[in-house]
């Protein structure tokens, strides 16, 4: 695997000490006739925060929907190119798209809970496994709400509706859930900008901790949240990766003006 | 005034205005049936007075007044009256007489002065009877075998006695009637389709006279219990008759009735108003849960109720699950297009079609198509007597459920089409498959507005009329369409019904003013009803949206 790369012969990135999880490979998105995505080729190390920011209708969502293949829900949506999820390309024909989102978990921008109790919203993807012993589901929810940091405000109303949490807490609620089956990559689509900020800040911490544990890959509007959380950043403009290097650099030194731009609020 | 009309004011006022007169209009309607209804179960007083004849004679009358109105001179003119002075209007009273199989009709108009000398009597007495209608009179003697038993202060505690006794007699009547003796009867009837299902399989001469040998038998042995049976009846129905009541009407003319024709008896002069009270209660308790009698025209209207209920539960159950995966596949599966642009705006408008509509094409389709089918395929030792090749509950409730279906459709639809999409996401993101997605999240959250869907369809099944009166609904069922015996709801009975009972006493009634204040209550029972079923639906609804608070509707 490259380890050194040149993306759109804009940016350098060492890559030479991570592991590569995802690799994006001439990726280019349509809707209908017009084109979200020009030519993105980026690598996404393992067990690191990688961060998109850019303006709105950049393409930064769309690109993290790529990974967990969300936008083969848009019918107008047409894929050229490839992702590579640890070597395998995900858009090969093969490839079941309900064990792909396995693998690959997402959280949304708003908090999306089930409309059932707080348990059964981290065990719901257990039981489309088919797993429903008792024991497994119960070890589960109390691991996946301890990992999403929540286990203490809730374990004493697991079984009440979760639309009872606040905004922040079914947000992690959400994460919870998504952690609860292990995946291997966890896609955040802006994940607290629905949020206040002391639910923001738990949210990073959150990020910090599970970082040790999943690839994590987050867009986001806030660009120091950005700097806070992730050690990598790619910035998009127009559907191209403008440039793609580790965060310090990025807020310190960009290598391309209209990043600097951006980054200072010149624009965007 | 330009001002004000810019304040938007007399827009409020407008929509106020419109609001107050839709609730004067449903306050006053259903008042209106309450009112008329309810007082029919009052026990009025009874009036005796001087009625002059139109020869002179002066005839005593023993009456319950109902209602007064003034009439124009030249209307009784027209009809042949004679009237004194030259008032332009003049009173007139309707008054109740009873005793049909004394004066042939139980309600009397009387002009106000040839109606002299009101008074209560106090030992008047109103006999409702099995037959003939109500009696007013005055007791005399009960009798015993022709022996008088009891008189005077004595005979209204041993008429009460007696009556409780016959009562009870009856109720063992009727229930050996319709218990034993029917079931003797249909094991007569297995019997002979026994028969005829083994002839219509072609067995041979020597099977069919087997079973005829053992159907022989069975059939001495069921003729014995009848005849045992029979018997017993008749011992009970003598006792029934043994005593009667000698009464006398109010113009002297001397009656025997038999307790076993008296349902109920009660002296409306003597009594106070908690005791008049709790008779009425006990009146409504038996309208509600009483078979009807003398064509519909007394008793109660418990078959009624009854089979609008069956009618409407059944209906619920077939329509809901055809609906809702109707509008599943309409929201969530089908391709998007003209064809089904097409389809969606033929559902909406099959709302539209005339209910009458539905009832013929219930009757062509389900009835004879469907039913006769039916019928030669399993049921064809009865042919050419129908089972379901005939009317009965079954096609009607599927005729409604046809008729409401486009209500449970669109409601449906519109409670998928509200499920927030980011939820299907969710699901969608942790490895669900579509349809997983669709019954593990999308579907429950989409049961408020089902519920929605069934709610308006219970009402409008519950009132519907027209259609039903081609496809299962009649003026009078022998049984009611739910019983103990196998297999419990027997689908091809007719059954009665509160929208077409309230046709049915109100149009083709031979006795009008009898029926007038049982259709008033009929029509209160069945407002009622619909309303009480609305509510259960909407109870259930508020629970089901309590429990997926926030993102539904």
């Amino acid at each position: 695997m490259t380890t050194q790369q040149t993306l759109n012969g804009y940016s350098e990135l060492n890559l030479a000490d991570e592991k590569i999880k995802l690799e994006v490979k001439d990726l280019r998105l349509y809707y209908a006739e017009s084109q979200a995505l020009k030519t993105i080729n980026m690598l996404i190390p393992e067990k690191r925060v990688t961060a998109f920011i850019g303006p709105s209708g950049c393409g930064k969502s769309t690109l993290l929907r790529c990974f967990n293949r969300m936008n083969d829900l848009v019918d107008i949506c047409r894929i050229e190119g490839q992702i590579l999820l640890d070597g395998q390309n995900i858009y090969d024909k093969a490839v079941d798209v309900a064990e792909l989102r396995r693998q690959v978990g997402m959280v949304f921008q708003k908090p999306n809970p089930f409309p059932k109790t707080i348990y059964e919203n981290v065990a719901y993807g257990l039981r489309l496994q088919g797993v429903n012993d008792r024991r497994v589901l119960d070890e589960v929810v109390e691991t996946s709400l301890k990992g999403a940091a929540l286990w203490n405000e809730v374990k004493d109303r697991l079984h009440d509706n979760a639309f009872g949490l606040s905004g922040g807490q079914q947000q992690r609620l959400v994460i919870a859930r998504a952690i609860a089956i292990e995946p291997e990559v966890l896609l955040l689509d802006e994940p607290a900008s629905a949020l206040d900020p002391i639910s923001t800040l738990k949210i990073e911490e959150l990020i910090n901790e599970l970082k040790d544990r999943y690839t994590i890959v987050i867009v986001t509007h806030n660009m120091q949240q950005a700097a806070r959380v992730s050690d990598y950043t790619a910035f998009m403009y127009m559907g191209n990766l403008v440039e793609y290097a580790a965060t310090n650099k990025m807020f310190t030194n960009p290598s391309q003006q209209q990043t600097e731009d951006y980054i200072t609020g010149r624009f965007g | 005034m330009r001002a004000w009309f810019k304040t938007g004011t007399p827009w409020i006022w407008l929509n106020a205005g419109a609001i107050a007169l839709c609730l004067v209009m449903v306050i006053g309607v259903l008042g209106l049936i309450a009112v008329q209804g309810g007082s029919h179960f009052w026990p009025a007083d009874l009036q005796q007075v001087e009625a002059t004849q139109a020869d002179g004679s002066k005839k005593t009358l023993l009456a319950e007044h109902v209602r007064t109105e003034q009439v124009s001179r030249v209307t009784l003119q027209d009809s042949g009256v004679a009237v004194p002075g030259d008032a332009e209007f003049y009173a007139r009273h309707l008054l109740k007489l009873a005793n049909r199989d004394v004066y042939g009709r139980d309600f009397a108009w009387f002009l106000e002065h040839d109606l002299t000398g009101w008074t209560k009597p106090d030992n008047a007495i109103v006999i409702e009877r099995r037959e003939w209608g109500n009696f007013q009179g005055f007791p005399q003697q009960l009798l015993q075998q022709d022996k008088v038993v009891a008189e005077g202060e004595a005979l209204w505690p041993a008429l009460q006695a007696a009556m409780s006794r016959a009562n009870a007699l009856q109720d063992q009547i009727t229930d050996i009637e319709k218990g034993d003796i029917g079931k003797i009867n249909k094991a007569l009837e297995a019997l002979r389709l026994g028969k005829r299902t083994l002839e219509l399989q072609g067995a041979s001469a020597a099977e069919i006279s087997a079973y005829t040998q053992q159907a022989a038998e069975d059939q001495a042995m069921l003729d014995a219990q009848y005849a045992e049976l029979q018997q017993k009846l008749e011992t009970l129905s003598t006792e029934a008759k043994r005593d009667s009541l000698k009464v006398v009407t109010a113009e002297g003319k001397e009656l025997t009735i038999s307790l076993a024709n008296i349902v109920h008896a009660h002296m409306p002069n003597q009594m106070s108003l908690p005791e008049k009270s709790v008779h009425y209660v006990g009146a409504i308790w038996n309208f509600l849960s009483d078979d009807p009698r003398e064509a519909n025209t007394e008793g109660g209207i418990f078959p009624a109720i009854f089979g609008t209920i069956t009618m409407v539960i059944l209906m619920s159950i077939i329509v809901t699950p055809f609906g809702v995966l109707a509008a599943i596949y309409l929201r969530e599966y089908a391709k998007q297009g003209t064809l089904l642009k097409i389809i969606r705006i033929s559902v909406y408008n099959l709302a539209g079609v005339p209910s009458i509509v539905y009832g013929v094409f219930g009757l062509g389709f389900f009835v004879y198509i469907m039913g006769g089918n039916i019928d030669a395929l399993f049921y064809p030792e009865k042919l050419p007597a129908p089972t379901f090749g005939t009317p009965g509950l079954f096609w009607a409730s599927l005729t409604l459920a046809l008729l409401t279906l486009p209500v449970v459709i669109v409601s449906t639809e519109e409670g998928l089409s509200r499920i927030p999409s980011t939820i299907r996401m969710g699901s969608l993101a942790l490895g669900a498959t579509k349809s997983e997605t669709l019954w593990k999240v999308v579907v429950p959250l989409a049961t408020p507005a089902m519920m929605t869907g069934l709610i308006l369809s219970i009402a409008r099944a519950a009132g519907e009329v027209a259609p039903l009166m081609l496809v299962g609904v009649v003026k009078l069922a022998p049984t009611l369409p739910v019983d103990g015996t196998f297999p419990f709801v027997h689908l091809d009975q007719k059954i009665m019904h509160l929208g077409f009972h309230v046709y049915d006493v109100g149009f083709q009634s031979p006795n009008v003013e009898a029926s007038r204040p049982l259709l008033y209550a009929t029509a209160l029972v069945l407002v009622v009803l619909i309303v009480v079923l609305n509510m259960a639906a909407i109870h259930l609804r508020n629970k089901l949206r309590e429990k997926y608070r926030g993102e539904s509707d």
